[in-house]
């Protein structure tokens, strides 16, 4: 038992920075936010700006993923992850702004173009 | 329609924490140690930039900076969600649990979901959702781990650009202003821009550059 809790668990060391690099950098922005966010009125300008900034940094976040792929995603062609997600943002218009129908047909003309390719 | 949506976004964030579970595996972390993070940070992009960085060899401090930097987008996340669940009678420490399970997934259904909720319920509501789809991220990181061993390369290019998908999407839909909208636009036109400077927080610049441009127009087209 104390085997497979060892095991389970791993070295403390790594769990100690866990704690100092993943989870405080995490929490210590939320409680920010929990702090300087209150008396903050939801329709105020300030948090059209500070929403307008969070959509964009996502933004910047989609477009890393697409622009500098990690791992396995980087064996399909620029071109072909570009023209997948350009046709799941056409059907994704077409109809009426349905993620399932955009994500769907962005997979399909990946999965399509490698096949394709070969 | 509503209960599609829902699905596909659970679905998504399965995925994604499936991928995290078999990234930690293959950087040789321990079971124990990944479902912790997924408890504890709770924000895909972080986990993946402090698994890929710790398993790259960086130190602990640079693997820190790099989160803390990812980290900062939270903020606005919290300070734009949370006037939703405060009432008058809210008091700080009430949403501190809410505030944990603040992340993007979360940011999205809260906008798409609170409004229909009674304000005096929207705390309760908050951490039903949040425990949910924790639930969901735990097993999915335990479901990642275990089927590690080798995805066909094929699959997981597959899954990994689910994540881009399905964000761009929901994101496209929850936006309410054209400030939204065109943030979302500049945020990812000027991405690739400011990344070819290298400056290791491109995201930061991009984002922060994008959305204040994005408002400046807001404001300009509310004077006239």
């Amino acid at each position: 038992m104390s085997d497979w809790a060892a095991h389970f668990i791993g070295d403390w060391h790594a769990l100690l920075v866990l704690l100092l690099a993943g989870f405080l950098p995490n929490e210590v922005w939320r409680m920010i936010g929990l702090w300087l966010g209150a008396g903050v009125d939801e329709g105020s300008e300030l948090l059209v700006w500070v929403r307008a900034v969070a959509t964009a940094i996502l933004a910047g976040v989609i477009a890393q993923i697409l622009v500098l792929p990690p791992g396995a995603l980087s064996s399909v062609p620029d071109w072909l992850r570009y023209a997948a997600v350009a046709g799941g943002c056409v059907v994704f218009m077409v109809t009426r702004h349905s993620i399932f129908a955009g994500v769907a047909s962005g997979e399909i003309l990946m999965l399509a173009g490698k096949w394709w390719l070969g | 329609m509503r209960s599609v949506t829902s699905t596909v976004l659970t679905l998504v964030l399965f995925t994604t924490y499936a991928g995290i579970g078999a990234l930690a595996h293959d950087t040789h972390f321990s079971l124990g140690w990944v479902l912790a993070s997924t408890l504890c940070v709770w924000a895909g992009p972080a986990q993946i930039i402090l698994i890929s960085t710790l398993g790259s060899g960086a130190t602990a401090l640079q693997a820190a900076i790099a989160v803390t930097v990812s980290a900062i987008r939270l903020f606005p996340m919290v300070v734009s969600v949370l006037p939703m669940m405060r009432t008058p009678q809210t008091k700080r420490r009430q949403l501190i649990l809410a505030t944990h399970f603040v992340a993007v997934t979360l940011w999205v259904e809260c906008f798409r979901l609170l409004p229909q909720v009674p304000p005096e319920r929207r705390i309760a509501y908050v951490h039903g959702l949040g425990s949910g789809l924790l639930l969901v991220c735990l097993t999915a990181t335990t479901t990642g781990y275990g089927l590690a061993a080798n995805l066909p390369e094929l699959f997981a290019a597959a899954i990994l650009l689910l994540t881009p998908l399905a964000f761009l999407f929901s994101t496209a839909r929850n936006c309410r202003h054209l400030a939204d909208i065109l943030a979302l636009l500049l945020g990812l036109a000027l991405y690739p821009l400011v990344a070819m400077f290298h400056t290791g927080v491109d995201i930061l610049i991009s984002g922060a550059s994008a959305g204040t441009i994005a408002y400046a127009v807001h404001w300009w087209r509310e004077q006239e």
